[in-house]
């Protein structure tokens, strides 16, 4: 921590987010329910595991193709509580708008989290509005927290990777990154790449009834897919090896990043999940994603590995194999 | 030092190009590449054609690529 | 080459690896010349799937990485006026100059913006004409080009509060410079396939003539680089030293003539410093005189702090490709991709980052 301010790459959910928590926050705030470092909180009250979480969300455009900041703040706890293992039940949405915000923008924004909550099966049931000078904000920030209810007998979690574990990814890298900077630097998209954007606790509810062995969950978001591996690799001390061929990425996104100098891997998602798995339950994994609407193009990218422990290694098209790190910064527009 | 990607000229208005890059449209300035035409593949860096694709060079060196492919199986 | 199933790709890569183990008879230093062809490289897996004795070294091909301090404190120094919008490649926003770096003072409030294309800077400058916006125009024989362009048309505009701070370099002074160092061992080079669709095959006949060296232009797909190799390998066997040009699809042996002409109505050339390698006569372009009026130096003197080199920092060598980064007492201790200390480790196509970024590219089990 030798810079002395907040740089941009302090939120980008890459190493220097890392230090910042693990520098400030963690000295501040450290018990043994935070020292878990999942996604969300579990702990149990009078015997009933509940999992807990919080997200704020301060994403522009604040509309953008497929979705919008409302939709992407319930869709973010719910996600967040699911990969936790649990099922997510009730929600909380804290508004910070700016003066002169439009009330009609507003309005979308809070009927889209409305349909997106009732899609999910979630109720917003509190929540609080703040409206701050014009400027003091860039139109609204929302902040949603969620409560869920533990499932029994499953026991998700970044430590539980182990060798020889399946690893499976539910669909395509990259499309909410790529959906919300389409308007920058004169890009223009097709309509096949919108934000994926979606609330993934049905999917889970059906992998988690019929495979509770189900070891991991992880939405790959901030950090994109290599940081929340390495991340996995680091809680659980395995390796991890990727098959690059295998690791499912549209045209479009792959294009943007040739043209900005970005690597998908390291691009957010919003409606994508990891899945580690012993891989005798694989195909029926492969089976249950493949019948609903946010699994469609899941497919196994590689699996839990005994050496390299910490580390996570890509196998490449032409058969070499190299690490794949965490992002370090925020990945920046490059021509070299 | 120089990333440069691949596009179709779609369209051209004078010194301004659209370009298609898999599916991704973009404008580019022309002013390096003012000969190129409307159906050219042209190598865009920084927001610029810089060079044409030569397509007959391009497939020959596939063909090569595909033909010695064929050996390492044999080596197989 | 998308064209090739996956099966292809690799069975040609196989090919072109057990070729070259077969003709590789001693230990060989083959330079990519290019930034982009390190990551391209370390990307791809390649260092892992040549033999032992075929070692890769990066040559001073990444702009950033040879950019000096001196630069970076005058670029610095102008974030600071309260008038000026800067606007930069990203690749230029994290390398630290003498006591600062452009992200630090964009974080403490400076005007900087990432731009994709130098053209953008003149749609900021329209927009806000009480500014002075200056575009840090870095980059070798393939982006000068478009600097060059931009000037041009915001001189036919007749923009006023438009300039540039030209720090571009040009490739092969630095190769001659380079071998004419004494103690600098390199058996072969893969040129810059992007740098040579702009100034074409001849400019590097010298290569050949004064020093006796092999040369491949190679293109940046994976098996690009292999069979660039392999054609390098052939010739170090027959003990030839020939030019080819392995990335004839993009690589006329004229190059872009009008890319030329108009890099050469708007630039001169110029002795420059690189960092690492020092000194080099006539490796820079500076505008020429006639257009002074899009030349920041010129028209906006600033002050700028004296220029210090970071101390321990062997950057140098790694850019002559005279060592390896792990020589270096600094590599992947106090200067990692999050806090860089020398430029090898700060752009994204520097040899210390892909070192780091990459597992130094031989990621054994």
């Amino acid at each position: 921590m030798t810079m002395e301010r907040i740089q941009l790459a302090h939120g980008s959910g890459g190493k220097l987010s890392h230090d910042l928590v693990n520098q400030v926050m963690w000295p501040a705030f450290a018990n043994p329910i935070l020292g878990e470092m999942h996604d969300g909180a579990r702990f149990s009250i009078n015997g009933a595991g509940l999992a807990f979480t919080t997200d704020s969300y301060v994403v522009k455009p604040l509309f953008f193709p497929g979705g919008n900041i409302g939709k992407l703040a319930v869709c973010g706890t719910v996600n967040d509580l699911a990969m936790t293992g649990a099922v997510p039940l009730y929600l909380s949405a804290a508004f910070v708008l700016e003066e002169g915000f439009p009330l009609v923008d507003l309005k979308r924004i809070v009927d889209s989290m409305a349909e997106t909550a009732s899609r999910a099966g979630v109720q917003i049931v509190t929540g609080d509005t703040k409206v701050v000078e014009k400027g003091a904000v860039d139109g609204i920030y929302i902040n949603t927290a969620g409560v869920g209810q533990i499932r029994e007998n499953v026991n998700v979690s970044g430590c539980q990777a182990r060798p020889g574990q399946d690893i499976i990814l539910s669909g395509t890298l990259g499309e909410h990154s790529i959906a919300v900077m389409s308007e920058r630097h004169g890009l223009v998209l097709p309509e096949t790449i919108v934000s994926d954007c979606a609330p993934l606790n049905g999917l889970v509810e059906q992998i988690l009834s019929r495979v509770p062995q189900t070891a991991v969950l992880r939405d790959p978001t901030r950090g994109g897919l290599a940081t929340a591996l390495n991340e996995i690799a680091e809680q659980s001390q395995v390796g991890i090896m990727l098959e690059e061929t295998s690791i499912p990425v549209q045209a479009a996104v792959r294009a943007t990043c040739d043209i900005l100098g970005f690597d998908p891997l390291y691009l957010a998602n919003e409606g994508k999940m990891l899945l580690f798995v012993e891989p005798e339950y694989s195909s029926q994994i492969l089976e249950i994603m493949h019948g609903h609407p946010y699994g469609r193009q899941a497919c196994v990218i590689g699996s839990v590995i005994g050496q390299r422990p910490g580390q996570v290694g890509l196998s490449t098209a032409i058969g070499g194999v190299r690490l794949l790190d965490m992002l370090t910064g925020a990945q920046l527009p490059r021509i070299c | 030092m120089c990333l440069a990607v691949p596009g179709k000229i779609v369209d051209k208005q004078d010194m301004l190009a659209t370009v298609d890059i898999s599916g991704v449209t973009r404008k580019v300035s022309l002013m390096l590449l003012p000969e190129a035409q409307a159906g050219d593949f042209v190598l865009i860096h920084a927001g610029f054609a810089i060079q044409r694709l030569d397509e007959a060079e391009a497939k020959k060196t596939l063909e090569l690529f595909k033909e010695l492919e064929k050996y390492a199986e044999l080596d197989a | 080459m998308q064209s090739l199933t996956p099966e292809e790709q690799r069975r040609t890569a196989g090919f072109f690896t057990t070729e070259i183990s077969h003709r590789v008879k001693r230990p060989l230093r083959l330079m990519e010349v290019c930034g982009t062809h390190t990551v391209a490289i370390f990307k791809a897996g390649i260092r892992q799937l040549l033999p032992a004795g075929v070692e890769l070294v990066s040559g001073p091909g990444c702009p950033v990485c040879v950019t000096p301090n001196e630069y970076l404190d005058t670029a610095i120094a102008y974030s600071r006026q309260p008038n000026v919008i800067l606007t930069t490649f990203g690749d230029m926003l994290r390398v630290p100059g003498s006591s600062s770096s452009l992200l630090v003072e964009k974080a403490a409030g400076a005007d900087i913006r990432i731009v994709y294309s130098p053209l953008e800077s003149l749609d900021i400058a329209r927009d806000y004409p009480d500014k002075q916006v200056i575009f840090l125009a870095v980059g070798f024989e393939t982006t000068a080009p478009t600097a060059a362009a931009t000037v041009l048309t915001a001189a036919r505009a007749d923009l006023k509060n438009f300039s540039v701070l030209s720090s571009h370099k040009l490739v092969p002074p630095a190769l001659q410079a380079l071998l004419d160092r004494p103690g600098v061992r390199v058996d072969g080079f893969l040129l810059p396939g992007h740098v040579s669709a702009v100034i074409g095959v001849e400019p590097y006949r010298f290569l050949q003539r004064n020093f006796g060296i092999p040369a491949v232009i190679a293109g940046f797909d994976p098996l690009d680089i292999l069979q660039s190799v392999y054609m390098l390998v052939r010739q170090l066997e027959d003990g030839a030293a020939k030019l080819e040009n392995q990335y004839s699809r993009i690589v006329p042996a004229a190059g872009n003539p009008a890319a030329c002409k108009l890099l050469e109505q708007v630039y001169q050339p110029a002795d420059t410093v690189w960092r690492g390698l020092g000194m080099i006569p006539s490796s820079g372009l500076v505008l020429r005189p006639g257009y002074s009026a899009f030349d920041s130096r010129s028209k906006l003197p600033v002050v700028v702090e004296p220029a210090s080199e970071p101390k321990g920092c062997r950057c140098g060598e790694i850019l002559q490709g005279s060592i390896k980064p792990t020589a270096c007492p600094l590599f992947g201790r106090s200067c990692t991709p999050d806090h860089p200390v020398g430029s090898c480790m700060v752009s994204v196509e520097g040899t210390c980052a892909a070192w780091h970024k990459y597992g130094a590219g031989r990621w054994q089990l």
